[in-house]
């Protein structure tokens, strides 16, 4: 199997003033295609930072961070917005829809961005993705007609709309209750049987419990990494 | 790619209604404001112009001027160079003059049947109506033979005609006294409208130039001479025949100060619209600021958008949006502003204009050029005061936009 995702001995330091705060002490990950792995710790543990580093939103003090094949750690800041835009499919905790824009424009937005490849045909590829998460009857719809699942889902949908190699979620379930929550780590199983690599930060176990593989980190380094 | 940045700035920008109205008229009045005094700048110089040509055509004008003799200048009162009889010599000497006209002006009260009016007496040749271009409404004018006569006849003003017998019509054959001369009146002049400085062209009184000069002036100089060229391709050559003539009949010595001048309609006409143009820079340099004030407008109201929309800026990053395409949707969200604001300035400026034309006095010359330019330079102002605000949003960092509440 490939490697999607390979991490050595990265390192974050933020500098406050004197103090130099290390958020991460020298990390090494790989995860493979197919994988659905859900990133474990308390707060202040650098899971934020793990999971920004590997949204390439940051840049590791040292270390190297390949992603498919392609080494990001050394890139300029246009050029991670490149890769964000085709390689990474981001849901975030609060949805982060675009409020008054239709549920279609929504997901059609990161097409807009791919740079390096175009997609046959967008606004049906947008449309597919809805379809795929089951919203394809909401499709005009504004978000604050939505209930928080629905808003996930749409989330969903935009994330995988470029065809990126890795979906990333920060606390997708934060802000949802417990039976829509499960909804959601159901439709991350589905994606993930359909061969969609699925990377989640959560701090509950039993959404934890969902994935297949648990990593946990504590101050600044993976104390454990277990499969379900 | 841009069509969807303009269908966002679009969206963005009708969806503040009212606070896109507030913010973009700051644009139209400094956009209108620009146009309108450049329309009106333009008017008063159609205006003036068409005035100084209403003076007459292809005209020269002698003026006397205090000459000095051996360093010593004489005051200004001391202009009484020029004298009737250079009248004449000029007009016997000249072979590129139509007509000569010497002038004498004085200020006289004017007393007819009764009533009386303070207005201004010129004496004249018979060539002065044609030479300024004045046309009869009633009678005729005056000829050389009531010149040389000295006859008392006199034509009047429209104004001075209107003044002192309530209706033109009824003024010829009537008797006016000025001073204690009676006078006949053979003919009134058709008005030729108010003349800017100066005052009223009509408000006056024509009588042969030899009865005015010796019955009423008491002088030994006459005020000016008015001269037509031939036509006014000779207008230089006409200009120089007559300098030598005056220099010759004033025995000005090579080397000497002339004790005349020369003035002809195109310096006058040149002078006159240099002062207008000078005052319609001014004006529309004011105007410009207002367009200036427009566009710290837009500025700030650019500013308060990029905060409210922090975590959209974030959002849109995340999703792979570089830098440059942010600053780019921001910079035309800015422009698109502007650029309405240019429209609906351009649109003010034109109903002001219509406005100014049909209930006031005055003339309004609006061209094609200047509401480009106007209107570029609104554009220009949208780049210009949005690129601050756009390039603060494009430089966030997605991680804190999206944190942003």
């Amino acid at each position: 199997m490939q490697n999607v995702v390979q991490i050595n001995a990265v390192q974050k330091i933020y500098s406050m003033g004197e103090n130099q705060v290390h958020a991460l002490r020298g990390v090494d990950l790989s995860i493979n295609t197919g994988e659905f792995v859900a990133i474990m710790g308390a707060s202040g543990s650098g899971k934020s930072t793990l999971m920004n580093i590997l949204g390439c939103l940051d840049q590791p003090t040292a270390g190297k961070y390949t992603l498919s094949g392609q080494r990001v750690d050394n890139m300029n800041k246009d050029q991670l917005a490149d890769i964000r835009a085709s390689s990474i499919g981001f849901v975030f905790q609060g949805f982060n829809l675009l409020s008054r824009t239709t549920t279609l424009e929504n997901v059609e937005l990161p097409t807009q961005y791919l740079r390096h490849r175009k997609l046959a045909n967008p606004r049906q590829r947008a449309i597919d993705m809805l379809s795929l998460v089951g919203l394809e009857d909401r499709l005009d719809h504004v978000p604050n007609q939505l209930s928080g699942g629905q808003q996930q889902r749409v989330a969903i949908a935009r994330a995988l709309v470029n065809e990126p190699s890795i979906l990333l979620a920060d606390e997708p379930t934060g802000n949802l209750d417990s039976k829509r929550s499960a909804e959601i780590m159901v439709l991350f199983q589905q994606l993930n049987a359909q061969g969609i690599t699925i990377v989640m930060v959560t701090h509950e176990d039993e959404i934890a419990a969902f994935a297949k593989r648990t990593i946990v980190v504590r101050d600044g380094l993976i104390q454990s990494d277990t499969l379900n | 790619m841009l069509f969807s940045i303009f269908q966002t700035a679009f969206k963005n920008i009708l969806r503040n209604r009212m606070r896109t109205l507030l913010t973009v008229l700051g644009i139209v009045i400094g956009v209108g404001a620009v146009i309108i005094m450049v329309a009106v700048g333009k008017g008063s110089e159609a205006t003036i112009q068409k005035q100084i040509e209403s003076m007459g055509t292809n005209l020269l004008m002698v003026y006397p001027r205090a000459f000095s003799s051996g360093g010593v200048r004489m005051s200004g009162t001391s202009r009484t160079s020029l004298k009737l009889k250079d009248v004449q010599s000029i007009k016997e000497q000249s072979t590129l003059l139509q007509g000569v006209s010497g002038r004498v002006r004085l200020n006289e009260q004017v007393i007819a049947e009764g009533k009386n009016w303070n207005t201004s007496i010129e004496g004249v040749n018979p060539d002065y109506q044609e030479i300024r271009d004045w046309h009869l409404a009633h009678g005729d004018f005056f000829d050389d033979y009531d010149v040389r006569q000295s006859r008392k006849v006199a034509v009047l003003g429209a104004t001075t005609a209107q003044e002192l017998f309530g209706d033109a019509s009824v003024a010829v054959g009537k008797k006016i006294r000025i001073r204690t001369v009676p006078f006949t009146v053979i003919g009134v002049l058709q008005s030729k409208g108010a003349s800017g400085p100066g005052g009223d062209q009509d408000d006056v009184i024509m009588a042969p130039l030899n009865t005015v000069y010796y019955r009423l002036s008491g002088r030994n100089f006459i005020n000016d001479i008015y001269v037509s060229a031939v036509s006014i391709d000779k207008m230089n050559e006409a200009q120089a025949e007559l300098e030598d003539i005056l220099r010759r009949i004033h025995r000005i010595k090579a080397g000497q100060n002339d004790d005349f001048m020369v003035r002809n309609q195109s310096d006058i006409l040149s002078t006159a619209t240099d002062m207008t143009k000078t005052f319609t820079l001014l004006l529309s340099a004011i105007a410009g600021i207002s367009l200036l004030v427009g566009g710290i407008g837009i500025m700030n109201i650019m500013l308060v958008s990029v905060t409210e929309r922090n975590r959209e800026i974030g959002i849109r990053m995340a999703l792979g949006a570089r830098g440059k395409d942010i600053l780019l949707q921001f910079l035309i969200e800015s422009v698109v502003l502007c650029v309405l604001g240019g429209l609906l300035g351009i649109a003010f400026a034109l109903a002001v204009c219509y406005g100014l034309e049909k209930w006031t006095e005055m003339t309004t010359v609006i061209d094609s050029s200047i509401m480009l330019i106007a209107f570029s330079f609104s554009a220009a102002v949208g780049i210009f005061f949005g690129y601050y605000p756009a390039s603060k949003a494009a430089k966030l960092n997605p991680i804190d936009a999206l944190r942003y509440e």
